[in-house]
């Protein structure tokens, strides 16, 4: 039955900070989830024109590729620090990071810390699954213990490989930080609170106020072999077990 | 007394599914709390079991499907309730 | 301006660049170039431009690689093993087509090594110490007011073939004072709008910094376009110096400060009736190969002496192939050869 919605209200549509370009993203992979609310956030703050994204190495090296702004491609593990260079070159410019748990927990672990240590005006984005998508499923430093990966395929052993890492609760222990907290997106009860942090974080940003961490528990379909809405169950079952959501740091 | 409930008075919601960009995850049937999208069994050019609209009539609107959808693949409209 | 100031030549580099228009600066502390780091944190902040001691020289050289995304003028500094570092955030800038300046003040090696002067980095300088085919270009300072000469050139040049490129400094060059007119500063308004950088994408569509394609065919295109701007750098860009070499039977091939110390070897050798002169390479990439296969026509041996094991001979024996000797005589491990030990194989070789 065609329909005509000409004299209706749209309540949900893309955000024009979205180019046209379908995500490359595996069906049910929460980056895209990120993505559009980022994207709808820069529409809302009204700040397209002065972003720049970071995008990192992983699944969302193609970041650039979603977003309506300008963009910088950063070596593995970098994007912290790239963005930081961004910043200081010129202070109006909004500038965030997006990363994932190889990027920016494990290989940028450093760049990670310290550009929250320095309280750099900047707006992270760390997307914790818990696995290493983009090269076949290999072990984060934010994978559980005993988790199935393609380097601990017999799960993961602390007694070898240590136990999950915490990074937002160690980015809180710092002075500098202004806002770090961790969201999720396995509901429309956690999507709309996520959208709220990355309003938050920008305008932060936007005020001059420094350092956002925005840590999102993000589902791997693929690589956790489960079928996108066990995905989601698993994160709020037992992801949230291993990190607790919420703000951790609120000093705005 | 009896309250009366007007139908008309409900909000009524399209959602537009851009099939294209469908991956046939499914996030959006879970979230969406009155059933009105279910599997099509067609598949898209990219080889996706794409999701339709089934029973329309129940949409109201709410924007949990499109909300969910990791590939910003669907549109919802709302009627204006009547004054 | 005509300042005339008797400073260091890590000093001489800093000032040099803040008057070229360094907007940004990031490094990590390492020997032999602390005072290049230390003049940049008195004064970059009094400036309003930017200072970082990063934490690591890898977090520097992508600091570096976010700032000249920007368009902003930008350089890192750093020796030997702070260099094999940024080795990667190199390929990126120069795959980026991104200009940057990079400074390094060598210092022995391989490994921790020593913080005395070598020049065993001019492999991994002339030759891409980063992977992927690329280079830098390479300025080779022979004494301190030269640095900041070429310092000032590094980032005309960097900007004009939006291209990463190096100063190839020793410690001895870094640690030794000399008096130097400073440079009049770069009016950093008038220089060239860079359309290509990430600015905040008003009124235009967005510009993406970016190295990376998968798909081959764009990958050749994108490598195509480098190769292109390398022959051009090369057919523009060498620069050289001769010293003695019109009558010459015997040149020594040396730069920096090897090369400032052949200078005296030359004078001593003269005084002895040997016809010696020098051939010395400013740009160490795109080396003078012409120049010294024209001048390996008319001398019997070029001598090549380096601070390393014998890096700039092999390109000395490219340029000169069969057409003269082309004897070595290096010093390791920080070791600086002396004007008499110099003579010395002069004379073993001059027949």
């Amino acid at each position: 039955m065609p329909v005509s919605v000409e004299k209706m209200v749209k309540v949900f549509g893309r955000p024009k900070s979205l180019t046209d370009a379908r995500f490359t993203y595996c069906p049910g992979c929460h980056h895209g989830t990120l993505t559009r609310i980022i994207a709808q956030v820069i529409d809302e703050l009204k700040i397209a024109e002065r972003t720049v994204g970071v995008a990192p190495v992983g699944c969302a090296v193609f970041a650039y590729r979603w977003f309506r702004c300008d963009a910088i491609q950063a070596a593995h593990g970098r994007a912290s620090a790239v963005a930081c260079g961004a910043k200081r070159a010129d202070p109006n410019l909004i500038v965030f990071a997006y990363q994932g748990d190889g990027d920016f927990a494990s290989i940028g672990t450093a760049e990670s810390i310290h550009a929250a240590n320095r309280g750099e005006n900047i707006t992270v984005f760390f997307v914790n699954n818990q696995v290493y998508g983009m090269t076949g499923g290999e072990m984060a430093p934010t994978s559980l213990v005993a988790q199935k990966t393609s380097t601990t395929p017999e799960g993961r052993d602390p007694a070898l490989f240590g136990y999950p890492i915490r990074f937002s609760e160690m980015i809180a222990q710092l002075d500098a930080p202004m806002y770090v907290t961790r969201q999720a997106l396995y509901d429309t009860k956690r999507i709309v609170e996520a959208t709220k942090a990355v309003k938050k974080a920008f305008t932060y940003q936007v005020e001059g106020k420094g350092y956002s961490l925005v840590e999102v528990l993000a589902t791997c379909p693929t690589n956790w072999r489960m079928k996108p809405p066990d995905a989601n169950k698993h994160v709020a079952e037992v992801v949230t077990k291993v990190y607790p959501l919420g703000d951790l740091v609120d000093r705005g | 007394m009896m309250i009366e409930v007007r139908e008309e008075l409900m909000p009524k919601g399209v959602v537009i599914i851009d099939k294209e960009r469908c991956k046939g995850c499914g996030l959006c049937i879970s979230a969406c709390p009155h059933q009105v999208l279910a599997f099509s069994g067609e598949l898209n050019r990219s080889g996706y079991g794409v999701v339709q609209v089934k029973h329309e009539q129940d949409c109201v609107g709410c924007g949990f499907c499109a909300q969910n959808c990791p590939d910003v693949a669907i549109e919802v409209y709302r009627e204006k309730v009547a004054a | 301006m005509g300042e005339r100031l008797l400073l260091r030549g890590n000093e001489v580099i800093a000032e040099a660049a803040i008057r070229a228009g360094c907007q940004c600066y990031f490094a990590y502390p390492i020997t032999p170039q602390a005072e290049l780091l230390e003049h940049m944190a008195r004064h970059m902040p009094k400036l309003g431009r930017t200072f970082i001691q990063a934490e690591s020289e890898i977090a520097a050289i992508n600091m570096v690689y976010g700032a000249a995304s920007v368009g902003v003028r930008t350089m890192t500094s750093s020796s030997s093993p702070g260099i094999s570092l940024k080795q990667e955030g190199i390929s990126y800038l120069a795959g980026s087509d991104l200009p940057a300046v990079i400074v390094n003040v060598m210092r022995g090696g391989p490994g921790l090594g020593d913080i005395a002067s070598a020049q065993a980095d001019y492999l991994q300088a002339t030759k891409g110490g980063g992977h992927g085919d690329y280079h830098t270009i390479v300025l080779a300072p022979a004494t301190v007011p030269e640095a900041g000469e070429l310092t000032m050139l590094a980032f005309d040049l960097a900007d004009r073939y939006r291209t990463p490129v190096i100063l190839l400094a020793d410690g001895m060059l870094g640690q030794m004072m000399e008096p130097v007119d400073l440079p009049e500063p770069v009016d950093v308004a008038a220089l060239p709008e860079k359309p290509w950088a990430t600015t905040g994408a008003a009124n235009r569509d967005p510009n993406v910094i970016r190295s990376f394609d998968l798909d081959p065919e764009v990958l050749k295109q994108m490598n195509q376009a480098l190769q292109e701007r390398y022959r051009e750098i090369e057919a523009q860009e060498v620069r050289y110096e001769e010293t003695d070499t019109d009558d010459a039977d015997i040149v020594i091939a040396a730069y920096g400060t090897v090369a400032r110390i052949a200078r005296s070897v030359v004078r001593m050798a003269r005084g002895e009736g040997i016809k010696l002169g020098l051939f010395r390479p400013i740009t160490l990439w795109p080396y003078p190969y012409q120049p010294l296969k024209e001048l390996s026509e008319r001398v019997e041996t070029v001598l090549t002496v380096e601070m390393s094991a014998g890096q700039m001979w092999e390109d000395v024996r490219l340029a000169v192939c069969e057409r003269a000797k082309t004897p070595f005589y290096g010093e390791l491990g920080g070791v600086v050869p002396t004007p008499r030990a110099i003579l010395s194989e002069v004379k073993k070789h001059a027949g």
